[in-house]
């Protein structure tokens, strides 16, 4: 007869193996199906009662969490056949593989609608544009030579890099980090809903000082602290911290959202005329 | 209708004519609420008469709504605002025609191949399964050439994982459940003998677009 000690032991492996297996579900590299829900219930049931220390009641919860999770996708793929748009796949695959190229076409095209756009000059995008042609200043007036002096090379020291500011006095990545909490404690502090409206957060009482906060807001998008609301019809735009950095965003396709932070709308915020 | 709103309605149709048939940004069509700060709040007033209207030629106002999400209901002005407007045609092309929009049927009939093998795998497939699937058919090279084909027209999107997705062209142009539907049937399909002449014609055409290849 097995002792106490080694029954807990191979408990303990049970209850890894049926984790392992739910994560092999949820990462869709298994059918769901295969898991026999009851028989490993029954299981997680029987072990239980045994459990004392902290660590094997967190194992028993993760293992009930990712049995919970199994049935989700269960239920899923349930909703999905009880659509309209399931088709058994090997019917499916069945009758593409037999179907010969012009029968898959002559079903295409039935079902097919392709878009229409057209492309064509008028003669008012003519006219505007030679108008525009007309008005052009020629290229070399409007980048003139730069008159650039020939200077030795030479070596500059972090110090100097720092006082020309083209280096930070601290790694961007902590400038980084500072930068998120205050706007974290910020929006805790002036906004509503979890976010603050763009410009209030990064208005600064000069211009410079501006355009360096709407650079480094830039950077907790693109790398995830914080992400923007855009609301087009009233055309507002809110900036929302992440609670968590969010790294999944660096791994799906991004777009680019230009913001105009021009002296103009700058001296506009000043004046509360920006809401 | 009195005349002063025909004449305000005729306006607002050609305004909308406009936008829909002229591609404005990279992707063609409009988006809800961009006709309705051009159109003004009866935008989709303005859709349905301009719809009505361009029945007789055969084309529609096609309307994809955010995420797939298509509203079981009378859609509300703010789910219209979300979606994205496009004209299509109404009606179906025959296989000659496809070729007069620069459409090999080889290439559509991997088109048609791929978006019925993602539907049937919920909505999802890795890249291989799909370039085995076209490659029976189609020779080696030119299937990596036709998926991506496929991807840069907008049809389906891939992710860093290679698998295969319908992307907003997919949405806007295919009939999914009919796809299915007739793809299903099919074979039931092609020996009524209602559409065996108009099959004739079809593979004449076929004839000519291999023969082409040859060349």
């Amino acid at each position: 007869m097995q002792s106490e000690k080694e029954q807990k032991k191979f408990g303990r492996e049970k209850l890894q193996r049926i984790i392992e297996m739910c994560t092999a579900i949820e990462n869709r590299t298994v059918d769901p199906f295969l898991l026999d829900v009851d028989s490993i219930i029954k299981v997680v049931q029987e072990y239980f009662p045994q459990w004392e220390e902290a660590d094997e009641l967190n194992l028993d919860s993760e293992a009930i969490h990712h049995l919970a999770s199994v049935i989700k996708l269960q239920s899923e793929w349930v909703k999905h056949c009880s659509t309209s748009l399931y088709t058994d796949p090997f019917l499916l695959e069945e009758k593409i593989t037999q179907a010969s190229k012009e029968e898959m076409l002559s079903v295409f095209l039935k079902a097919w609608h392709p878009l229409v756009e057209m492309e064509q000059l008028s003669i008012n995008s003519l006219a505007a544009a030679m108008r525009y042609w007309d008005g052009l200043v020629p290229i070399k007036e409007r980048w003139p030579d730069l008159d650039v002096q020939e200077v030795a090379i030479g070596t500059a020291s972090r110090e100097e890099l720092v006082k020309q500011r083209v280096l930070g006095d601290k790694i961007f990545s902590e400038e980084l980090e500072g930068y998120w909490q205050e706007l974290k404690d910020t929006v805790n502090e002036k906004g509503s809903d979890g976010k603050i409206l763009y410009w209030d957060f990064i208005g600064a009482d000069t211009y410079e000082d501006t355009v360096e906060r709407a650079f480094l807001t830039s950077f907790l998008i693109t790398y995830g602290y914080a992400t923007l609301e855009i609301h087009p019809l009233e055309e507002e735009i809110f900036i929302k911290p992440f609670e968590k950095l969010n790294t999944k965003i660096l791994t799906q396709q991004s777009i680019s959202i230009p913001i105009a932070v021009t002296h103009e709308n700058w001296q506009k915020w000043k004046r509360g005329e920006l809401d | 209708m009195r005349k002063k709103t025909r004449g305000v309605y005729a306006s607002k149709m050609k305004r909308a004519t406009h936008m829909l048939f002229y591609r404005r940004h990279q992707k063609p069509g409009v988006k809800g609420w961009e006709l309705h700060k051009a159109l003004g709040v009866d935008y989709p007033k303005v859709l349905s008469i301009l719809d009505d209207y361009l029945k007789s030629l055969d084309l529609q106002v096609k309307t994809v709504f955010e995420e797939e999400k298509t509203p079981a209901k009378k859609p509300s002005i703010e789910e219209l605002d979300k979606a994205r407007f496009y004209i299509t045609l109404r009606g179906d092309l025959t296989p000659k025609e496809t070729k007069m929009i620069g459409w090999r049927i080889d290439d559509l009939a991997g088109l048609a191949v791929t978006i019925a093998h993602i539907i049937s795998k919920k909505g999802q497939a890795p890249r291989k399964d799909v370039e085995k699937l076209l490659g029976e058919k189609l020779p080696g090279w030119k299937v990596g050439l036709n998926l991506d084909r496929y991807i840069r027209y907008g049809y389906l999107q891939q992710d860093d994982n290679d698998k295969l997705y319908l992307n907003w062209r997919t949405r806007a142009e295919v009939d999914e459940k009919a796809l299915i539907n007739l793809l299903l049937r099919s074979e039931a399909q092609t020996t009524l003998p209602s559409e065996a002449s108009d099959e004739e014609n079809d593979e004449e055409g076929v004839e000519e677009q291999e023969d082409s290849e040859k060349l």
